[in-house]
């Protein structure tokens, strides 16, 4: 049961093409794949963070410096981030490219995962972030695509919850 | 030592880097000796202007970026820590003005007052260069010994926990958000 290495290739393609340019990220299961990709690219400046809510003010430092940049993080670091995400992001107009694995939804063997798959959409809907859920390869790019496009021109966050469907290879 | 003393006697440096400051005292008084577009005081997300100041440093090396940080704000961060050293970016100045208190929401001590020791912490952290300075020559001659050194430093400088009657000023916030990131921008265009 490993995570989705041509998926983590396709989402990894999507941001490339968006002209990401510095990638943040804590480990997690999901994310494995994606973090390496990073870490592989010489054009790609990877952070590993502490926490993830550092996160935010990396990407923030980031857009004023003039790049553009993605976040990688489970929904718990999600939910670690939220102080960051209203009283940086918002407070001051800085656009957020979030890839949230979505852990904690049906489906889920890990216990200790499960109380956070409920609380992540209201609360992303609670923080008027606009969301997309990415499951299916196919429409992966156009929605990295998109979710960048309306982080940049409205200067605010937005998320892409990245589920089980298209992660995870049972 | 007072830290709006420490801020003057460093300024004339100051202009000419890139500052990242956290909210309360040490934004109002770095104001109060003169704005500059290169000044972004990041009035909330205590703990975060270490992390602004690293993605800035890292995506922009040719800038030499200053950092003012607090005791109350980095021990809400002291992962951050551990993330500058990691990446060691060399046009990185940490500095962080330890009064020991929260001062602006009324000078309960903080874990400094009971003997954390934040350059010690940063040491350990990975940092490689970390002082702790409590007089003001002392700060300005650490500091220029850190824009020389040409290596991230941490440099803690004790001061009285006294601070401005009023932390606001007549800037706004987005419109200082607004100008760093065009003097950000212009600095770029003028180099290629």
């Amino acid at each position: 049961m490993p995570a989705s290495v041509k998926n983590s290739q396709v989402i990894y393609d999507a941001l490339k093409a968006c002209g990401v340019g510095l990638v943040s990220a804590l480990p997690e299961t999901w994310l494995v794949h994606l973090i390496r990709m990073a870490e592989d690219d010489p054009q790609m400046i990877l952070v590993r963070l502490a926490k993830e809510e550092e996160g935010v003010g990396i990407s923030a430092g980031a857009h004023l410096a003039g790049a553009k940049s993605a976040m990688l993080l489970q929904n718990h670091g999600f939910l670690q981030s939220v102080n960051g995400i209203v009283s940086l992001a918002r407070l001051y107009r800085i656009p957020l490219l979030m890839l949230i694995s979505y852990r904690g939804e049906l489906g889920e063997r890990d216990p200790w995962q499960t109380e956070g798959g409920g609380v992540t959409e209201p609360l992303l809907r609670a923080l008027d972030i606009p969301y997309e859920r990415l499951e299916d390869p196919a429409h992966v790019a156009h929605r990295i695509k998109d979710a960048q496009t309306l982080a940049e021109s409205s200067l605010k966050p937005v998320a892409l919850l990245l589920c089980r469907d298209l992660m995870w290879e049972e | 030592m007072l830290r709006v003393d420490a801020l003057r006697a460093i300024y004339a440096r100051l202009e000419q880097c890139i500052v990242v400051t956290i909210m309360g005292a040490v934004s109002a008084e770095l104001q109060s000796l003169g704005h500059r577009p290169g000044f972004f005081y990041l009035l909330h997300s205590m703990g975060l202007a270490s992390s602004v100041g690293l993605g800035i440093s890292l995506l922009r090396p040719e800038l030499r970026v200053v950092v003012l940080d607090g005791d109350g704000s980095i021990l809400m961060n002291l992962g951050a820590l551990t993330t500058m050293a990691r990446y060691r970016p060399r046009n990185l100045v940490h500095i962080v003005f330890d009064n020991e208190s929260l001062l602006s929401v009324g000078g309960f001590p903080t874990a400094t007052a009971t003997g954390s020791d934040i350059a010690g912490m940063a040491a350990a952290a990975g940092v490689p260069r970390t002082s702790t300075v409590r007089a003001v020559a002392e700060f300005a001659a650490a500091f220029e010994q850190a824009l020389r050194a040409d290596e991230l430093t941490t440099l803690v400088a004790k001061v009285d926990a006294k601070g401005p009657p009023s932390f606001l000023t007549d800037l706004s916030m987005l419109e200082n958000r607004f100008q760093f990131q065009r003097h950000l921008r212009d600095l770029r265009a003028r180099q290629e």
